[in-house]
């Protein structure tokens, strides 16, 4: 079970992670350029530390790599949230608040996990989270009270996404069990900080807040929209056309 | 876009107790901007314990054609180097 969840927390960072490496050269300004990247290489690190753990638990002789690139979608366990393609910086902005939110306490929790490889894991990222999560939050903050198209972006934005926010704190069998035993997250008892902290900022940021509240969910089972399938082809394609390949 | 982004000059102490020094410069909108963009273009690789930024348009430099009547007349004028004392071998780190 605790293989499943370190997928679950790996897929999410690997996932996002190459999402933002798309921003790379394309970025609206350098320095944007470089604060994206940077994003996406520690939250690619997180992905490789989960993964080289998940490996070393399931113990079949599988490497980081393995669990990495030659997996196809319906085993990925991350959130859909996180594969919703970049569209415009307005959504990559709130894709990351949504998600830079609920993974700071979620990390910040998993520092008193009972299992000490994970509580010692989160206690390292949280530093690179917690920064993640002020970048975003002060991009939200600019945006929505900034100029009138500026807000418009991200308001827009904000309503195609939001729908998919709440899966994070969705709790499935996986998340469940490893409540229970004390080693996952609690996702009821981040709920709340994390919904909290959502509605303050959006406010902050002269935001509408959407008032639906039908969430998506599945990512977490493996049941994901066709954008998963793209993102692994890119990045799946060298390995699986040329088996072990190294450069 | 860019136009509209001020130029700002970006100082780093590399550890505590040495000064900041200057690494280069970048645009952003405003000094909270500034230094996070300082952040993720100048300490990537560790460079740094912390930064200081300030606008470029407040730094005043000297006129490089200046530079005769500024500098020219130092060169010369050795005794003003402290090198014609004795140092007293027990002196450590001169």
């Amino acid at each position: 079970m605790i293989f499943k969840y370190l997928l679950q927390l790996g897929d999410n960072a690997l996932i996002l992670g190459h999402r933002l490496g798309e921003w790379c050269g394309h970025a609206p300004e350098l320095e944007i350029d470089m604060a994206l990247t940077n994003i996406a290489l520690d939250l690619t690190g997180q992905a490789r530390n989960l993964f080289q753990r998940a490996a070393e638990i399931e113990g079949k002789g599988r490497t980081e790599d393995d669990i990495a690139y030659l997996r196809d979608a319906w085993d990925f366990r991350n959130v859909l949230l996180v594969e919703q393609p970049n569209e415009d910086f307005a959504f990559t902005i709130v894709r990351q608040f949504f998600f830079d939110t609920f993974n700071y306490y979620a990390h910040q929790e998993l520092t008193k996990s009972k299992d000490e490889w994970l509580a010692g894991f989160a206690a390292k990222s949280l530093k690179e989270i917690t920064y993640h999560l002020r970048f975003s939050s002060e991009w939200m903050l600019r945006l929505g009270d900034g100029t009138e198209l500026s807000h418009q972006k991200l308001q827009t934005a904000l309503d195609e996404l939001w729908m998919y926010h709440g899966e994070l704190v969705q709790p499935n069998e996986v998340d469940l069990e490893l409540a229970k035993s004390g080693v996952g997250v609690d996702l009821e008892k981040i709920k709340p900080l994390f919904n909290e902290k959502i509605e303050e900022v959006l406010s902050k940021a002269t935001l509408n807040i959407p008032t639906d509240t039908w969430m998506q969910s599945g990512g977490k089972d493996g049941k994901h929209s066709e954008h998963l399938g793209y993102i692994l082809a890119d990045m799946q394609f060298l390995q699986r056309a040329y088996p072990g390949v190294e450069w | 876009m860019k136009k509209d982004w001020p130029l700002w000059e970006v100082f780093i102490r590399s550890k505590s107790g040495l000064s900041h020094k200057h690494v280069g410069s970048l645009h952003a909108t405003d000094e909270v901007m500034a230094i996070e963009n300082a952040r993720d273009v100048y300490t990537r690789r560790n460079e740094g314990v912390s930064i200081w930024v300030v606008e470029s348009k407040y730094i005043t430099a000297s006129d490089p054609d200046d530079s005769d009547p500024f500098f020219e007349p130092a060169k010369d004028k050795v005794y003003r180097h402290p090198t014609f004392y004795d140092v007293p071998d027990e002196i450590k780190h001169m």
